[in-house]
This record gives structure tokens, sequence and C-alpha cells, in this order.
């Protein structure tokens, strides 16, 4: 996986995230405030902008740059989050031109403690760690078992899916939702809905 | 002096509440308001924040109060050991005794500590 590859995923995410924006924000007026779709479409337009003006020579400078680029655009929770998901993610990767799915791996699961070292959540909070934790296993596991990349792109997508619904009957312990308590059961999690879609995009660009 | 930034979610809510606790704690403390996004939407900027630290640092470090969320999410990132710290306080009561302290003449610990006091103060 070329930087590239990490380009193209960038805008698979954009096209997601803006066709499912006001699924989004639906999900987010459920138990937040409303702003989740039209946060992360911001956020992502603003990113290709500044991959299109810069163009970053390697896949952990790409992912650095995204990261940096959400943290200042995003204006909600999901921008510090994400932001650190990504930049973590790129620095992980170094200098390396090419990214194996073992190393993608690595970087997957410096992307999920950055996220819990700044949110404090744990799986099970009803947050996006809910969707990011499986994900990271699922390949760490798939790396493991020899699958191809796509394959192990597509165990981590689907173990996305797989934890952003399970949310559904959960009560927020961390997050805008958790003020809400017990109002929150019954809703799927904004954050863990957008990180499944991340996944999607990732399994997309793939299979390019 | 130390410098105290306000962030919240709102702009209105932080230059409110800057205004008040100027008013009590006096208005010679280097004090900002960091509210809402730079379109003048709720949620946070980090480039808004950046800028407010920048303009009330005096070289005795900063604190920043958090109102909630984002706030606190922007605040843990822009922090820097030793210099620009978060005070974990309810936002009214922490903003108004930070600056008290700090319009005091109080060293970084000393309006940290202030501000926390603000937990125990019962209003009844």
């Amino acid at each position: 996986m070329n930087t590239q590859f990490f380009a193209a995923w960038i805008e698979e995410i954009a096209a997601a995230v803006r066709a499912q924006r006001d699924h989004l924000t639906q999900l987010d007026a459920a138990i937040g405030d409303a702003d989740h779709g039209a946060n992360l479409d911001r956020g992502f337009t603003a990113a290709q902008e500044a991959l299109a003006g810069a163009s970053p020579q390697t896949p952990g400078a790409l992912l650095v740059l995204v990261g940096s680029t959400l943290i200042r655009k995003v204006g909600g929770a999901s921008g510090p989050l994400y932001g650190t998901a990504f930049r973590e993610m790129g620095k992980a990767f170094g200098e390396a031109a090419e990214i194996s799915p073992a190393e993608l791996s690595t970087g997957l699961n410096a992307a999920l403690s950055g996220v819990q070292r700044l949110g404090a959540a744990a799986e099970g909070d009803k947050t996006m760690v809910d969707a990011l934790a499986p994900a990271a296993k699922a390949l760490a596991q798939a790396v493991r078992d020899g699958l191809k990349p796509e394959e192990a792109l597509e165990a981590a997508a689907a173990a996305a899916e797989q934890g952003a619904r399970a949310t559904v009957p959960l009560q927020a312990r961390k997050g805008r939702a958790s003020y809400l308590g017990p109002r929150s059961v019954g809703h799927e999690d904004p954050g863990a809905a957008s990180t499944a879609l991340l996944f999607g995009a990732l399994k997309a660009a793939a299979s390019r | 002096m130390v410098g105290i930034v306000l962030i919240s979610h709102s702009n209105g809510l932080a230059t409110e509440v800057a205004a008040l606790a100027r008013q009590i704690g006096g208005a010679h403390v280097p004090l900002a308001a960091a509210g809402g996004t730079e379109d003048g939407g709720l949620g946070t900027s980090p480039d808004l924040v950046t800028a407010a630290i920048k303009e009330v640092d005096r070289g005795d470090g900063v604190v920043l109060i958090p109102d909630l969320g984002s706030s606190v999410l922007t605040a843990k990132l822009l922090q820097t050991p030793d210099d620009v710290v978060i005070a974990d306080v309810p936002f009214v009561e922490g903003a108004i005794s930070a600056v008290v302290a700090a319009g005091g003449g109080a060293s970084l610990d000393g309006v940290l500590a202030a501000a926390e006091e603000a937990w125990h103060v019962r209003k009844l």
C-alpha cells in the first residue's frame, strides 16, 4: 500500500462521509448535538484540499497532514479524535514508501492508543472505540492468519461495522451522549458509525 | 502574570464568563475567550485557542479552562508540560477563582490550585 493507496482511501472516506452526511447527523441528533455529518464532511473536504495543495510523498506524511487538517477544521470532538488517529498512524509509518498489512496493523494500534489516550474511552463506553478496537483486532488476527491484504481489510471493515451496530443497546459513558444517561440507549453511536465508514472506505480503496 | 484562556463550545458563553471574571478579578489579568468555531458556530477551533494562548502568554504560564467535550480534547492537544496547563474545574467558578488568583500575582501552580478550590465552594 503506497501513498497513492492512502490518497485513494481519503477520497473514498470523503465520498462516503458526503453520502452519509445526513445519516450521521441524524444519529448525532438523537444522542448528541446534530453536527457529526456536517463536521466530518467539512473536515475531510479540507483534508482533500490540503493533500491537493501539498502532495505528500509518503503514506506517513500524507496521514499526518490529514490528521492535522482534521484537528483544525472539524470543530467537534471528532476533530481532535480522528485527527489524533490519523497522525498517530502516520507517525507509526515513518518514512516508509510502502506499507504492508502488518505495518498497517501496527499503525492502527497506534491510532487506537492515541484515541484512547486523548478521549479516555474504553470498549463498551459507546464511542468510536467500539468500532476502532474490534477493527484493529480483526486486522491483527488477519495478518497473523496470513490473509491477503484485501481479505484482511474486509475483515477489519466487517468488525468495525459489527462493533458500530453493537453500540445500539449500550448506555454512553463518554462523550456528549453520556450526559443523556439511560436515554442514550437504543441509538447507534455516531462516532462508531463514522469509524465503520472509514473502514468501509479502506476496503473500497483496496478493491479499486 | 499567569494567562488564562476560557475554551467553550459557545463564543457567547466564553466571552460572557470572561467578562464576569474580569469584573470580579480585575481588568489587568491576561484573559482571553476562545469559544465556538471560526465561522461563529457551536464547536471548538484549535486555531482560535492557539491564538488566545499566544495573546495571554506573558512568560509565566497559561491556564486553559475548557467547558466540555471537544473543548477538553482541544485543550489536551494544545497543553505543554509546565507551561500551558489544563484546569479541570467548573467553568464559571473555576474561571473566576483562577482570574482572581492570577490578578493577585499567583504562580502557575497557585492559579491551578485556586481554580481547583472551586470544586469545594458550595452555593448553599
